[in-house]
């Protein structure tokens, strides 16, 4: 393996900061610019959205039965079994149902928009569009990032929703709770800022999934396994900033909301 | 309101203040991670010329063809195209220049999801051009190539030389100003590359398109300048003699630099020990 002297790496490390910055700069002000590929759109939407449904409904299922599993054992001993939904609710809505929602779709989509972009960038077509008069963060990039960051937000809601299902048939079967008292914790337990928290937060994930495929496929280089290196590195920058992302953006919003 | 400035120093101009020259590169200089690939190169492409670019692999052909076109910008000179100054453009502003030139690439580039009918109206459909006219052209387009049957195929379908027709037909849907062709006959057989080039002589004759070649096939550049597109025949024959100027050029690399800018004729008496070596 090459070393790299750390001045070397430092330069590296910040003009691909500089260039994904720009990159997403670019991706977003071109929402209010001519021409806008709305069929483009739809059609991410459609991979993104729909295509990402059955993983994280299982996600949120059995994370939310897993939460409800762990979380009763413990209640147990302090004599407050009944409150498992008032656990599960808060911790699917505020963290797990963002995080592992973007987790899932960093998974399946990040690494999807750094593998096709970056086979466009390797074979010329990258160059080919722009040769053609097409601006490819416009037709390109884009389109993915505003469909993945609204899908990401809808596929938070029905992760929520799946991990409070997973966490109430747990609760119902395993440990035999009140159904009526399960979903009336989980629900009145959840304030207007949990609700808000969970609900930027995706916005944000979303956002950073899109821009970190796409940044890496269009900067791959190196032919088919240049391809497959700015795939892997994609999911692992992506998975790694959604974590990072998610601890301050909770720090700050729990801040702002007190 | 102040005065719009006028670009300084740029090419001389005809009297309707159109530049003359299609392509100009003044002093022009790129160097890729360290390496020198264009030290200070200049010359012009006249509207209506081919100038051939050849050279060995690595001496910065298909790179000329990539800054005239503002995929990569220069470290220093100017490069000016049908009068715009593209080394000092946004990469915004290039956008509309490139709709009037053509390219086509080394490994064709076709987009491998669409089908070649998509691939060869990709421009119109962008331009928001009507459905009806966008299937009349594009059917026009791959006649002139030869392949009006392979519409619905996909390029994965398609063999290699029929791939860089279709790439073909895609440069020529929208009838560019200016046309660049990265080597177009690399990795094909004789035949298909006499195809090919026969296809190019024919734009060139027909359409008179100024174009720039990239080739490693020193006897494909010199079918160029030997051969004109009879439409009478609807094919390509050698001038032999007939009073017909081909206006095709050659410019010859190395190092970086350009060692030659001339005619075929002229190439072909070169007294340079490296041009005799190279075209032996």
């Amino acid at each position: 393996m090459e070393l790299i002297s750390p001045t070397e790496w430092a330069k590296d490390l910040v003009l691909a900061i500089q260039e994904w910055t720009y990159l997403a700069a670019r991706s977003i002000g071109n929402i209010f610019r001519h021409p806008r590929y709305v069929s483009d759109t739809l059609q991410q939407a459609d991979l993104i959205g729909v295509g990402s449904l059955p993983i994280v409904v299982l996600t949120g299922f059995f994370t939310g039965g897993v939460l409800a599993l762990n979380a009763a054992r413990t209640l147990e001993q302090y004599g407050s079994l009944s409150l498992t939904g008032q656990l599960v609710s808060i911790s699917m809505v505020r963290e797990l149902g963002p995080t592992l929602a973007g987790l899932m779709v960093a998974g399946r989509n990040a690494s999807g928009m750094a593998s096709e972009l970056g086979s466009m960038k390797v074979t010329e077509q990258i160059d080919a569009m722009r040769a053609l008069g097409t601006d490819p963060s416009k037709k390109l990039v884009t389109p993915r990032v505003v469909a993945t960051i609204i899908m990401l937000f809808f596929l938070t809601i029905i992760c929520d929703f799946f991990g409070l299902t997973g966490g109430f048939a747990v609760s119902q079967l395993g440990l035999h709770l009140d159904a009526h008292q399960y979903w009336n914790n989980a629900y009145q337990t959840l304030e207007f800022g949990d609700v808000i928290i969970g609900l930027i937060k995706p916005l944000l994930f979303g956002f950073l999934v899109a821009t970190i495929g796409c940044y890496y496929g269009l900067t791959s280089r190196g032919g088919t396994q240049g391809v497959g290196r700015a795939t892997t590195q994609a999911v692992v920058a992506a998975s790694i900033l959604i974590l990072a992302v998610n601890y301050f953006t909770s720090q700050l919003l729990l801040y702002l909301l007190k | 309101m102040p005065a719009p400035v006028a670009p300084a120093e740029s090419p001389a101009r005809t009297t309707d203040g159109q530049p003359q020259s299609a392509i100009v590169f003044e002093q022009v200089s790129i160097s890729f991670e360290g390496n020198m690939v264009l030290d200070g190169i200049s010359f012009s492409l006249e509207r209506g010329e081919t100038k051939a670019l050849l050279g060995v692999a690595g001496s910065g052909k298909s790179t000329i063809l990539k800054l005239t076109m503002g995929l990569v910008k220069p470290d220093h000179g100017n490069i000016w195209v049908l009068g715009q100054e593209v080394s000092a453009m946004k990469e915004e502003d290039l956008f509309e220049l490139r709709r009037k030139l053509g390219m086509v690439f080394q490994e064709s580039a076709l987009f491998d999801s669409l089908t070649v009918r998509d691939n060869v109206a990709y421009r119109l459909i962008e331009e928001g051009v009507p459905e009806d006219k966008i299937q009349k052209r594009v059917e026009e387009a791959l006649r002139f190539v030869e392949l009006e049957h392979t519409l619905n195929m996909y390029p994965g379908e398609l063999s290699g030389g029929m791939r860089r027709r279709v790439a073909i037909a895609r440069a020529i849907v929208d009838q560019p100003e200016i046309l660049l062709y990265d080597s177009p006959t690399g990795g094909l057989d004789p035949v298909t590359s006499t195809t090919i080039i026969e296809l190019i002589v024919k734009q060139r004759d027909v359409y008179h398109t100024s174009s720039l070649l990239v080739s490693h096939r020193l006897q494909d550049a010199f079918t160029m300048a030997t051969h004109y597109f009879d439409r009478g025949k609807n094919r390509m024959v050698p001038v032999n003699g007939a009073p017909i100027d081909t206006r095709t050029s050659f410019l010859v690399l190395r190092d970086g630099k350009v060692i030659f800018d001339g005619s075929a004729h002229e190439l072909g008496t070169s007294r340079d020990e490296y041009i005799r070596e190279y075209i032996s």
